[in-house]
Formats: C-alpha cells, sequence, structure tokens
C-alpha cells in the first residue's frame, strides 16, 4: 500500500491526488471533474476539493459531543425500584453493580461500550483535528486507520441506550419490580450522536494532503 | 468498513488478493505513464494492462454527451483520500481498492441488482414481523409482561425522555425501512432493465446518508445484553418477532454487502440516456 510497493516498472512514480492534478472528485461516487462545477452530474452531491469547513465543524461536534457527556455521567442512566428498595444507577454505577453481581463478562461489555469507546473518541478525533497538516508521531495511514475505526465503532455506542429501552420497557411489574430510564438516557444518546456527526465531517482527505508520497 | 467487507466476501468465496501484492493504477496527469490493472481478485487479470491516453488527445464525448473537459473520464478519485486511479475495466466479482488508503472503490457482484432487491424486500417483510408480532416475554412469580419492539420505543415516552423515543424509533425502525424501501425505488426498475422511476437519484444518495444512522444490528446486540442482565432474575421467552428482527439483521448486512454504490451510480446514469 506504500509508495514503495508502486515500484514495479522500475521507474519510481509520484501518486497523484485529484486535487493536485487541478481536478475536483466527487467524494460521494468518485468522478473527477474540472474544478468551478457546482454539483455532481451524476449523483448530485456537492463537489468540493475539501469539504468546506471540515475542521471547524468536527470542532463544534466534538464539543457539543463532549458536553453531552457529562450530564450523561452525572445524573442516572436507570431507575429500578422493587418492593423493598429504590434504586438510581448511573453508567460507572451500572458497571460496579454488575461487577459485585459477578457478571464480569457483561460489565466489561459495558464498560467498554459507555466509557471506554466514547472517550477513545473524543481522544481519537481531538487528535486528529490537532495532527492535520502536522508532522506528528502516526504516519496519514495510521490517522486514516484510525478515522475509519472511529466512525465504524461510533454508531455503537448506542448499545446502551437500547439496553436501557429493552430493560425498561421489560420489566414492568407493577410494585413488584419496575425499570424506567433515568435523564443520562438522552444525553448519552445525544453524545454518542454528537460524536458520530463530529466523525463524519471530518474530510479525511485533509489527512493525506501533503502526504503525496503516499508515507 | 473495509475489513467487515473482506471477511464477507471471504465467505462468499470471493478472492480477494491483498492490495499491496498487486501493482496498481493511478493517473498521472500529464503524458504518458505506463498503468498497471487494479482490479484485485479472480476473472480480472484480461481486464487490466491499458495504457493512459494522454492528456491532451482530442476530447472524447462522454456518456453525457458533455466533452471530457467538463468530466474526466476514465478516472476515479479515491473519495478517502483523494487519490487518482485510472479506472480499469471492471468484471464481475473484482474488488477495486484505493491504492493508498485501500477504501474499497468500487465492487460489483454478479447479479447483484436483483440479490439486493430481494434482499431490501425481504427486509422490509422482516420489518414488518419484528414490529408487529410479540418481541420479548418476561414471567416471574406469577407476573407476566409482553414486550414488543414498539413497547421498547415507547419505554422513553414520558416526559423529558420522549425525544429519545422518536429518536429509538427512527434508529431502529424508521431509517432502516426508508433505505430498504429507498435501495428497491432505485433498482427495481434498473433489474427490470426500463428507465429509472423520478427522483432516483436523489432517493438513492438518501439511502447512502442514511446508511450509518440505521442500527437494527445494534439494537439486536443491546437486546442480547438486556437479556443476560434479566436472565438470573426472571424467565425470558423469545417470541417471533426477535427472530424475525435476527434474520433481518443477518440480511441486511448481506445487502449490504451486494450493494455497489459506483456500479448503481453508473448504472442510473447509462439507463436515464
Amino acid at each position: 500500500m506504500q509508495a514503495d510497493d508502486l515500484e514495479i516498472s522500475g521507474t519510481k512514480q509520484a501518486v497523484t491526488t485529484a486535487r493536485k492534478a487541478g481536478f475536483v472528485a466527487c467524494d460521494h461516487c468518485g468522478l473527477v471533474y474540472r474544478p468551478a462545477a457546482g454539483t455532481c452530474t451524476r449523483c448530485g452531491n456537492a463537489l468540493h476539493s475539501r469539504a468546506p469547513l471540515s475542521l471547524q465543524r468536527t470542532t463544534a461536534w466534538l464539543l457539543a459531543g463532549l458536553i453531552a457527556y457529562v450530564p450523561a455521567n452525572i445524573y442516572p442512566m436507570l431507575l429500578t425500584s422493587t418492593l423493598f428498595e429504590k434504586q438510581e444507577s448511573t453508567i460507572l454505577g451500572g458497571v460496579v453493580d454488575l461487577v459485585h453481581h459477578g457478571a464480569y463478562g457483561i460489565a466489561f461489555i459495558v464498560f467498554v461500550a459507555s466509557v471506554v469507546i466514547p472517550i477513545g473518541k473524543f481522544l481519537a478525533i481531538a487528535y486528529l483535528l490537532l495532527a492535520v497538516g502536522r508532522h506528528r508521531a502516526l504516519n496519514a495511514h495510521q490517522r486514516h486507520l484510525m478515522l475509519e475505526v472511529v466512525e465504524f465503532i461510533g454508531r455503537w455506542s448506542m448499545i446502551d441506550v437500547f439496553v436501557v429501552a429493552i430493560l425498561s420497557a421489560l420489566v414492568q411489574l407493577d410494585t413488584v419490580a419496575t425499570i424506567n430510564p433515568g435523564i443520562a438516557a438522552v444525553s448519552f444518546a445525544l453524545s454518542v450522536v454528537f460524536t458520530m456527526l463530529a466523525a463524519q465531517s471530518f474530510d479525511p482527505r485533509l489527512i493525506w494532503d501533503g502526504n503525496e508520497a503516499g508515507k | 468498513m473495509a475489513v467487515s467487507r473482506i471477511a464477507l466476501d471471504a465467505l462468499f468465496g470471493i478472492q480477494v488478493v491483498a492490495s499491496t501484492q498487486l501493482p496498481f493504477v493511478y493517473g498521472t496527469p500529464n503524458g504518458y505513464s505506463s498503468q498497471y490493472c487494479g482490479v484485485i481478485g479472480r476473472s480480472c487479470n484480461a481486464a487490466g494492462w491499458r495504457r493512459l491516453e494522454r492528456r491532451d488527445d482530442p476530447p472524447r464525448k462522454d456518456i453525457h454527451g458533455l466533452t471530457a473537459s467538463v468530466v474526466e473520464t476514465g478516472l476515479v478519485a479515491c473519495p478517502k483520500c483523494d487519490l487518482l486511479h485510472k479506472e480499469p475495466a471492471m468484471a464481475e466479482n473484482c474488488t477495486l481498492s484505493c491504492v493508498r488508503c485501500g477504501a474499497v472503490l468500487a465492487a460489483p457482484r454478479r447479479d447483484a441488482f436483483t440479490r439486493v432487491l430481494v434482499l431490501a424486500l425481504t427486509a422490509m417483510i422482516l420489518m414488518i414481523a419484528a414490529v408487529y408480532f410479540p418481541f420479548l416475554d418476561l414471567k416471574v412469580a406469577g407476573l407476566n409482561n409482553h414486550t414488543s419492539v414498539l413497547d421498547a420505543i415507547l419505554a422513553f415516552s414520558s416526559g423529558l425522555l420522549l425525544p429519545l423515543s422518536f429518536a429509538v424509533a427512527a434508529l431502529i425502525v424508521l431509517i432502516p425501512s426508508i433505505r430498504f424501501a429507498a435501495i428497491a425505488y432505485t433498482l427495481w426498475p434498473l433489474v427490470l432493465r426500463r428507465r429509472p422511476f423520478r427522483y432516483a437519484r436523489t432517493v438513492f444518495r438518501l439511502a447512502e446518508t442514511l446508511r450509518p444512522w440505521a442500527m437494527a444490528e445494534i439494537f439486536i446486540v443491546g437486546v442480547a445484553v438486556a437479556l443476560v442482565k434479566v436472565a438470573g432474575l426472571a424467565t425470558i421467552s423469545v417470541g417471533p418477532a426477535f427472530w424475525a428482527f435476527c434474520a433481518l439483521v443477518i440480511v441486511a448486512a448481506l445487502h449490504d454487502n451486494f450493494m455497489c454504490r459506483r456500479t448503481i451510480w453508473k448504472s442510473l446514469e447509462q439507463s436515464r440516456q
């Protein structure tokens, strides 16, 4: 995949991007245009050499996601009431409960899905924003992979919201036991959505600018 | 993601050679340059090894009737990293990926349109079953609670949580259904070799935009987690809707694997003539 592998014919050739060749490519269907065309004639997508204000948008969504993540951790996610007691549990509290019950596997899944992945996503997107156009520890291939992983895995954080939905629909046994969702479910869902939007508004082509050698 | 695609390709016996092992096509804008076949996989060897025409050759009419001075024909830019590739003649069951970042540029499959159309219609039927049949049944100490997918959506219907009800409804039922319907709408005339329906471009672009927001498979994993959480405390039996939903997830995965965005756009373009 590196440029070195392309040295088949014996003469090393530099790889060329559409921008470097003076073209604008449709980032939806890949069709290549001379500049100054407005929308793609094939798919109707707006043509931009690089997504406009990509970094600003990403930063804005990232901050929104971070802000929404705070109440998601402070307020209760689940309100459990049984005959004897009422209990409110936050995200982390739920994980601790699971560990006390000996359900280590599930505790691990929930912990990864609702703590490790969101925080990892914030860090990864922040790193990608800072690393654009600079020489950083990670090369373009690694950063591209990072963005791809963030985009792929981001949706899976929603799992927590669905667990809460199913639990509160399922456990409705009048006085014996009921589970109801807490307000943190909303802010957690918002946080996931905002981070997904942050990852989507990051134009991966920016990662590769200045890396025409393929490094 | 490319990784899951490769896994599924392996499952269907589509041979995918690691992209580093083969020479690839990449365009240099000026003058002659020797080019290689960018297609990997079987039945592709005859396709490649074309030479780039000189860029200052007289412009040819392309399929739009526009001259190549507006659209650069025969080139494809990687949507992820902007790298220019010379578009090879693609055979079926090949996967064309970007030389640099590995993004899948095109992956035409044999009879893909028919398969995708049928899978989309199947998924729509399964979705109806998944919503209306009983989903889960909880039994504990003589008490009984039936839950459908609708109940799960309505779990958030009290007070401040109401917007989340709409969001969950959209993510697990509405958006997947709209996507399948939109793809069926796009592909139906293509399979029958007729002119595309009106607004087919807009509809298909909508389907592609909605792709990351269709979360049926995440929902089913969420259900599994919830079941394990409750399993120790009560008896749970799963209803037909649960299995319909599981089938839906598998059908949707197959559907996405057979779908090649680039091929669909090309066919839409050609059949508009």
